[in-house]
């Protein structure tokens, strides 16, 4: 056991630095290539419903990263990220739909002999942007703020964006949009989440992660040794909106129905809820707490048969009334789960390079 | 003409609700510095209290203003009492965490007031005994102009209760002992004020001039549910970010330019957008006063 430990500590520190990064970007190139891989075998294996609640998984998992990326490392309270997802997932399924018959490139895809599920990562990125767009737009007066305001506008801003989808009438008004394609599947909502998380990741271990964290820890301190606080707001903002405006994209594909009130408060709360769960600032706690909170809410929908009220709201919010009470810091705090596995667990893990 | 002092007038009325609510926050910001999400449903619970004590008391088949004052001080001494059950449960043993836990907090009792109002009131809307005062007769018209009643009644005690507050925090040892505390909390402690009941104290006033809006708006647009809370709280909170947060007479303003903004996008423009005009106003004063229209700036300290 002795003699395996050394060699596995020799062996790392023989490891040159662009050993261990190439070694990373396989190993994340190969989980991506996994979720499609597994995609099809997974479709086949497990009843409906139950994939309903995969992909559910899959989509909150990459809300509550997203959203960990603001509210835990960079210390910004936003509850507003209901809202971005909304702007993807409405910008996405006009992508995909051909703007509404305007235009028909959506055949023009077909015609020229690619699947039409060809127009979905577009449809997806253009989402992305159009979410990340309305991030900066928000962002930027806002996060020059403290905290608290920024509480308020980030609510008042998922608010606006729910009021101005309701009123356009290019899609559909309080009734939504309809006929959505159905593109998602375990493939792509899961490599969508490697890739959410292997950003995240390498966004918070890099120059610019420490930024985010200086500011969150303190903001003054921090522009005084030369953060540009606003500017690193701004971008976490951004980054986080990307990527709920993707999952938005992938959530109008998955149920192929788009109304307003799927993006009212609620849904911002149980992203924050997620968040503050797994603990703000641990990015495998939010994948863990959004996977456990989605179960729940099925599990809970037993319960909810016999009152006629959304008994998941009272506990959501009593799990984090007490949450802030007892354990402020959720089920990890800022630790990742590599940090409290036992010891000999971690070395092994650290010798095989997926340590940080 | 006509049309637009209608407008002035509805305005107002709303503007009243809106300033009662928006006292609330401003004070409890100015004490504690905490958005207290949970004050819009400190409001909707003073409207059901109201709605129930009419009910419990049958004050409804003795219509007239002493009826009305009983319902209202029944409303206001529920509501402080909540009030003072939330400081107490929720906010007070986190006055050395964070301030982002403080708010995280707030927001699920917020929530929590919601849903658990759906569990108890039922999620139906309830109607509000307007019957408590008889005024049928008493609509004033002039050309197209229409007056309700229960509108001038709602602005004139919504004024005195503002003018009692004004007179509480201007005029007497609590209020000194509460301005102290807005002002530095650890020197009042230091100087022998109770940090910790006056906070209580000013939670209580705050929740109570809540609960009184939740009344008078009962008797102006009569349906009453557990979510109604969410919208007014969050629209005076703007009102009294729009005045400069932690000013009482900022408040005042901000809630009467607020409701005439809307009343006036609803009026000429359009109505759907109504919801999301506070927002942008908010969005808008943040970006170019965020001191608010009497708010003065207080550079960040170390």
């Amino acid at each position: 056991m002795e003699s395996v430990r050394t060699q596995a500590e020799a062996a790392n520190r023989k490891m040159q630095p662009w050993m261990r990064s190439a070694g990373q970007t396989l190993m994340w190139g190969v989980m991506l290539a996994m979720a499609f891989a597994i995609g099809p075998v997974v479709e086949q294996w497990i009843n409906p419903y139950w994939f309903t609640i995969v992909i559910l998984c899959g989509i909150n998992i990459i809300l509550a990263v997203s959203l960990n990326l603001v509210n835990g490392f960079t210390g910004q309270f936003s509850i507003g990220h209901a809202g971005f997802m909304a702007v993807g997932a409405y910008t996405a399924a006009l992508v995909t739909m051909g703007l509404g018959d305007n235009v028909s490139w959506v055949s023009f895809v077909a015609a020229s002999g690619f699947p039409p599920e060809a127009v979905f990562p577009i449809g997806l990125a253009l989402g992305g942007v159009a979410a990340a767009a309305a991030g900066y737009l928000v962002g930027m007066p806002s996060l020059r703020l403290r905290g608290d305001y920024l509480a308020i506008v980030t609510l008042g801003f998922g608010e606006i964006i729910r009021v101005v989808f309701m009123n356009m009438e290019a899609v559909g008004g309080a009734s939504g949009l309809n006929n959505i394609p159905f593109f998602t599947n375990f493939g792509w909502v899961y490599s969508v989440v490697v890739l959410t998380v292997f950003c995240v990741w390498r966004m918070v271990h890099s120059a610019h992660g420490r930024n985010l964290l200086a500011v969150r820890e303190d903001e003054i301190a921090g522009e005084a040794m030369g953060v540009n606080t606003t500017q690193a707001k701004v971008r976490a903002f951004a980054m986080g909106a990307f990527f709920a405006g993707i999952a938005g994209g992938l959530y109008a594909h998955y149920l192929r129905i788009l109304t307003p009130q799927t993006f009212d408060f609620n849904k911002s709360f149980e992203i924050v809820i997620m968040v503050v769960l797994g603990g703000m600032g641990s990015i495998s706690g939010s994948v863990l707490a959004a996977m456990l909170l989605t179960v729940m809410r099925e599990a809970l929908r037993v319960i909810q048969t016999w009152y006629d009220v959304d008994l998941r709201m009272i506990i959501y919010s009593l799990v984090l009334i007490v949450l802030m009470l007892t354990r402020p810091n959720g089920l990890f705090g800022t630790r990742e789960i590599l940090d409290i596995l036992p010891s000999s667990w971690r070395r092994k893990l650290a010798g095989g390079g997926t340590k940080q | 003409m006509d049309q637009f002092l209608q407008h002035i007038i509805n305005a107002l009325s709303l503007g009243s609700i809106y300033a009662l609510i928006a006292l609330g926050y401003t004070m409890v910001f100015g004490v504690l510095q905490l958005i207290n999400f949970a004050h819009g449903e400190i409001y909707m619970l003073g409207a059901f209290a109201g709605m129930y004590t009419i009910r419990w008391l049958r004050l409804e088949q003795h219509p007239g203003i002493g009826s009305l004052l009983i319902a209202l001080f029944a409303a206001m001494a529920a509501s402080a009492l909540a009030g003072f059950i939330i400081e107490r449960l929720a906010y007070r043993p986190l006055r050395k965490s964070p301030r982002i836990n403080l708010l995280i907090t707030a927001v699920g009792v917020s929530l929590f007031l919601q849903y658990t109002g759906q569990l108890v009131f039922g999620s139906d809307p309830q109607f509000f005994p307007v019957g408590i005062l008889e005024l049928d007769g008493y609509t004033w018209t002039y050309g197209e102009l229409v007056i309700e009643p229960m509108q001038i009644v709602a602005l004139v005690l919504s004024i005195i209760l503002m003018l009692v507050l004004q007179y509480i925090i201007f005029k007497t040892r609590l209020g000194r002992a509460m301005r102290a505390v807005s002002f530095n909390h650890d020197l009042a402690s230091l100087m022998g004020i109770p940090t910790n009941r006056i906070i209580s104290a000013t939670f209580m006033l705050g929740s109570a001039l809540a609960g009184a809006a939740g009344v008078l708006v009962g008797l102006i647009y009569p349906k009453i549910e557990p979510l109604m809370g969410t919208m007014p709280g969050l629209k005076a909170f703007v009102a009294a970010v729009l005045g400069g947060v932690g000013n009482v007479t900022g408040a005042v303003l901000g809630a009467f330019t607020l409701g005439l903004a809307e009343e006036f996008l609803v009026g000429y423009w359009v109505s759907t957008y109504r919801d999301a005009l506070a927002f942008a106003i908010l969005i808008l004063i943040l970006l170019f006063k965020p001191s608010g229209l009497l708010g003065v700036h207080r550079a960040e300290k170390v």
